[in-house]
Formats: C-alpha cells, structure tokens, sequence
C-alpha cells in the first residue's frame, strides 16, 4: 500500500530516529573498533592512543589468542550441530504432531527466555555438580569414573551453550516445518517411500531454510558467548569472548581487543558466506 | 505390512511427539531448579549449588541480600525506558518500511537485520571502543547502557511489528476510507488497534532483553550494576538465595503476560463465533 506524492517524505520522517540511533550507535561504533585495533600498542589509557595502522596488533592477537578462537568455533559448532538434531525433534512434534496444542507448545518453547540467562546457567551448574544427581548416576553405571566430574570440562560448556541457544533454532525451523504441506509426505508414502526415505526425500529438503537459519541464529551467539565457558567450565575452557572482555575491561589493553574482537567477527562472516553459498547451490530460500 | 514397517510407523506415529515433549521438559529442568531454590536455606553451609532445607525466608525478606534489589531497580528502570525508546522508534520504522517505497529501503533492512546477527561482544566492544574514542570512557553508567540497550532492542521491535503489519488486511482500511473516515481516524480507529498486540509483544520481548542482557551491559556499564551483573558477580562468591526469588517472580509475570494473552484471544474468538 505505498502512497506517493505529498506523502513522499513520510517514509523518512518515520525511520529517522531509529536509523539515526542504529547509525550512531551500531554503524560508527563498528568504524571504532576498527580504529582501535589499528592503535599503536604503545599508547595507554591515560597518555591516550593514535591509530598508526599497526596490522601487527592482528598478529599479535592470532598468536596470542588462537588456542581461544579454536575453541569458540570448535565448541559453537559443536553446540550448533547437538542444538539441529534437538531442536528438529521438538520443531518436527510440534508441527506435526501437536494437534490442537501447537500454540501452547510454542508458547513453552519461548517461555525460558523470560528467566534470567545467567539463572539458568547456574541452574546447570547446580544439576552437574560433583556430588549431584547426574554425576553420582552416571559415576554408578560406570559411565565416569568414580572421580570423574562434569563440571569444568568440555562437557559442561557446550551443553550449557545447547541450552541456552536452543530456541533460537526450534523457532526457524518450526517456521519452515509448519509450511510443509503434510499430503506431499503422505504422497511419498503412497508411492512406497517409507518413513524415512519420505523424510530425507520431502520434509528435509522443504525445511532447509530453516535449517540455515536456525544454525545461524545458534552459531554466531554461541562463537562470542563467554558466560557458559565462565560459569561451567574451568581454565582449559575459556573462550575467546572471555580474552575479548577482560582485554577491554580488566587489562585495558585496547589495541588487542579491538583487533581480538575484529578477527572474531572476521571468521564468523567468513564462516557464515562460506555456509550460505555451499547450502545456496540447493537453490534455496 | 512386514513387523519392520508397522515399528516404523509406531516410531513415526508416536515417539517423535513423546521425544519432543522430552526436550520440552528438560528446557524447564533449570527453571524448576531456580523455583526449587528460591525456598532453600543454604544455613552455615558454604555449598549454594545443593537444597539443604526448606524456608519461606528468601520470599519474606527477597532484599536482605545487601545490593541486590538495588540492581533489580537499576535493571527495572533501564528496562522500561529503552523498552520505551525502543517501541515507539521501531514501530515507527516499521510503519515507514511496509507502508512506504523509498529508495533506500533494501539497506535499511540490511541495517535493521545486522544487530540481530552480531555477537553480542563484538556489539559490546565496538560500542565501548566508541565512547572510549569519544572520551567517554570514565562516564560510562545507566545512559551507556540505555543507548546500548534501544539499540539491540530496535531491530526485535522493527521486525516483531512489521511481521504484524504485513498480515494486516488492507481491505479493513479501505473499508473505513470508503465509509467517510479521514486518514487520521482511520490509523487510530483501525490500523492502530489491530498492530497493537504486534507492538505490546515487542515491548515485552524488549523488555526482557533488556532486563536479562549481561554480555553488552558488562562492558559498558562502568561503576553501575545492573541485575544480571549483579548475579554474575555473586557467582565468583556463590549466589544469595533470593536471585532466585527474582528469576521465579520473572517467569511468573512473563507466563501470566504470556498464557492470559491466548486465553484472551481464545474467549474473544469464541465469543466472536457465537454471537
């Protein structure tokens, strides 16, 4: 319903404040802390910094903090791919087979959002503790020795990460779930495809712009997530969002940072074309 | 049918509804361990990670652990007003980008869309690189954290209204068009009051952004201690019971919001069907 002619003007009036705000305070602040990763590294907080275009600051991030960025792309894909398999199941039962409780389903699935993070995450280091439930059972049928734990292990932190971004990919993909037309499963059916063949052959590649954007939404909050890393795991676990955080605010070394947080961002856009254009050949969205 | 395919289609049938429900209820595990633990006296005892006994004492007095309902008000306040800010400058954007062509547009939804793809601490460190740029680095606090927060919170408010907008049937305006009423009472008569449970869900998801976000508050909040960060904080130590109370209060409210919106929906309907 566009409307022309003295209305012409309406759209920008109507956008200008927030455009102003996301250009100021997302758009430049971007430009910042491209600046701030090219300071000379000599500088400091009180005697100030100049941008000298010091790419070496990159260098110095990578050897420094490699074993921390693998980790965050190592434990976020993980996390990803445990969060797919989950969170088609719940995505696939409410679509399909809730029936008459479909919006109630979803209304659950959202819910958890409206407790504290940081509760929840806590919560998960009071179920894996070393004396809980969970451990002494799995310590029992041999599963963990009997000195084994979960907490501060590879373990804890990503499945606090599956957690905690699992709604972001029962969303998507409940989206895309939710338009398949259930006769074409059933037409599968009728030429003598059986259940899971009709699956891989009609549900699957239907649903695969959620898919794409479900692990999207899961992955690039898990790769900077750091308070799953803190909380659950120990110092073999922190993740790079925990060098960025306490570059910025503990050491107040600047120059690092910033170049810590560009490459970050660098990797998970490279990552991130890589996927869309290898699922794109699909012919999708 | 073979025994092989009529166990695949039971599979088919019923275990993947069962194994939903089951991720479904270890979503609430940790809730139900929050609500559990808003009622434990931890006593003498240094372990805050295990129920040692029952008490109403964290429900009757939710504020004796010293700074915390200091933080909750901090969180309340900055909550409400970037949930404002943020509402009244999305819905806005929103009407410009579904009612309006204009050169211009497709980038706006790019820009729109990018905050919502971003990991929060390379949001959070761009943002703090900018006030430290512009030497606001020692004045960081509750308006810090307010332009952080509308700014994270506009892109959920754009595309929360817009998806309602865009469901909208044109034929109601042009109803009321053709029954003689002006633009003006149009939007506020029709289109206003059917957007409206787009825009209140979007102050809600706001809200609750807003209230719980720790990664981009952290690094821009400066002396000022928001719940989240307040919670973060005690965690190095171990918890004071009561954030439990105030994470089981929170649920309770978002469910009651939540549940008694699709209860009025479906009376509404009902009653629309019957008259």
């Amino acid at each position: 319903m566009a409307r022309s002619g003295k209305r012409r003007y309406t759209a920008y009036w109507l956008l200008a404040p927030g455009a102003i705000w996301l250009v100021l305070f997302f758009v430049v602040p971007f430009y910042s802390l491209v600046a701030t990763s090219l300071y000379d590294p000599n500088g400091s907080v009180l005697s100030g910094y100049k941008v000298t275009y010091h790419f070496s600051n990159y260098w110095h991030a990578l050897k420094s903090y490699h074993p921390e960025l693998l980790r965050s792309l190592w434990y976020a894909g993980l996390a990803t791919l445990v969060c797919l398999v989950v969170g088609y199941v719940l995505a696939y039962a409410i679509a399909f087979k809730a029936g008459k409780w479909r919006n109630l389903l979803l209304v659950l699935v959202i819910a958890p959002f409206f407790t504290s993070f940081l509760l929840r995450t806590l919560s998960w280091k009071l179920i894996l503790s070393d004396h809980g439930f969970v451990v002494s059972t799995l310590q029992n049928v041999h599963i963990l020795s009997h000195d084994g734990r979960l907490l501060n292990t590879w373990f804890a932190v990503v499945a606090g990460i599956v957690y905690n971004f699992l709604p972001f990919m029962v969303l998507p993909l409940y989206a895309s779930l939710e338009k398949v037309d259930g006769r074409l499963i059933e037409a599968a059916g009728d030429l003598y495809a059986n259940p899971f063949r009709a699956f891989f052959k009609v549900t699957w590649p239907l649903s695969l712009p959620g898919v794409v954007a479900g692990t999207l939404l899961t992955f690039i909050p898990a790769a900077g997530d750091y308070i799953n890393a803190q909380l659950l795991g120990g110092p073999g676990q922190t993740m790079v969002g925990n060098k960025i955080e306490n570059l910025f605010t503990t050491s107040q070394d600047y120059p690092d940072a910033g170049a810590l947080s560009m490459i970050l961002m660098i990797l998970i856009i490279g990552m991130v074309m890589v996927y869309i254009r290898t699922s794109g050949t699909e012919d999708l969205v | 049918m073979s025994p092989a395919a009529r166990f695949f289609r039971w599979v088919k049938d019923h275990l993947v509804l069962v194994l939903g429900l089951l991720v479904l209820v270890y979503m609430f595990v940790p809730i139900a361990v929050v609500v559990l633990m808003s009622f434990n006296d931890p006593g003498k005892s240094k372990n805050v990670y295990a129920f040692r006994s029952f008490t109403w004492n964290n429900w009757l007095h939710p504020c004796h652990s010293a700074g915390m309902c200091h933080a909750v008000g901090v969180s309340v306040g900055i909550g409400v007003l970037a949930t404002a800010a943020a509402t009244a400058i999305g819905t806005m954007a929103a009407f410009g980008l579904v009612r309006h062509e204009f050169a211009g547009r497709s980038i706006a939804n790019t820009v729109i869309f990018l905050p919502m793809a971003s990991p929060e601490i390379v949001m959070g460190s761009s943002l703090l690189a900018l006030f430290i740029a512009a030497h606001q680095g020692g004045h960081l606090g509750v308006w810090t954290i307010f332009i952080a927060h509308v700014m994270f919170c506009l892109s959920f408010v754009v595309v929360t209204v817009k998806a309602r907008l865009s469901g909208l049937d044109d034929n109601l305006e042009q109803a009321a068009m053709d029954l003689y009423a002006n633009e003006r009472e149009t939007f506020w008569r029709i289109t206003f009051p059917l957007v409206l449970p787009g825009i209140l869900g979007a102050a809600l998801l706001s809200f609750s952004l807003s209230f719980d976000d720790f990664i981009i508050t952290n690094l821009n909040a400066g002396q000022t201690t928001t719940f989240p960060m307040f919670v973060y904080g005690a965690a190095q130590r171990g918890v004071p019971m009561q954030v439990n109370v105030v994470g089981t209060v929170m649920f309770l409210i978002a469910i009651t919001v939540v549940l008694g919106n699709t209860i009025y929906n479906r009376i509404q309907t009902k009653a629309l069907a019957t008259r």
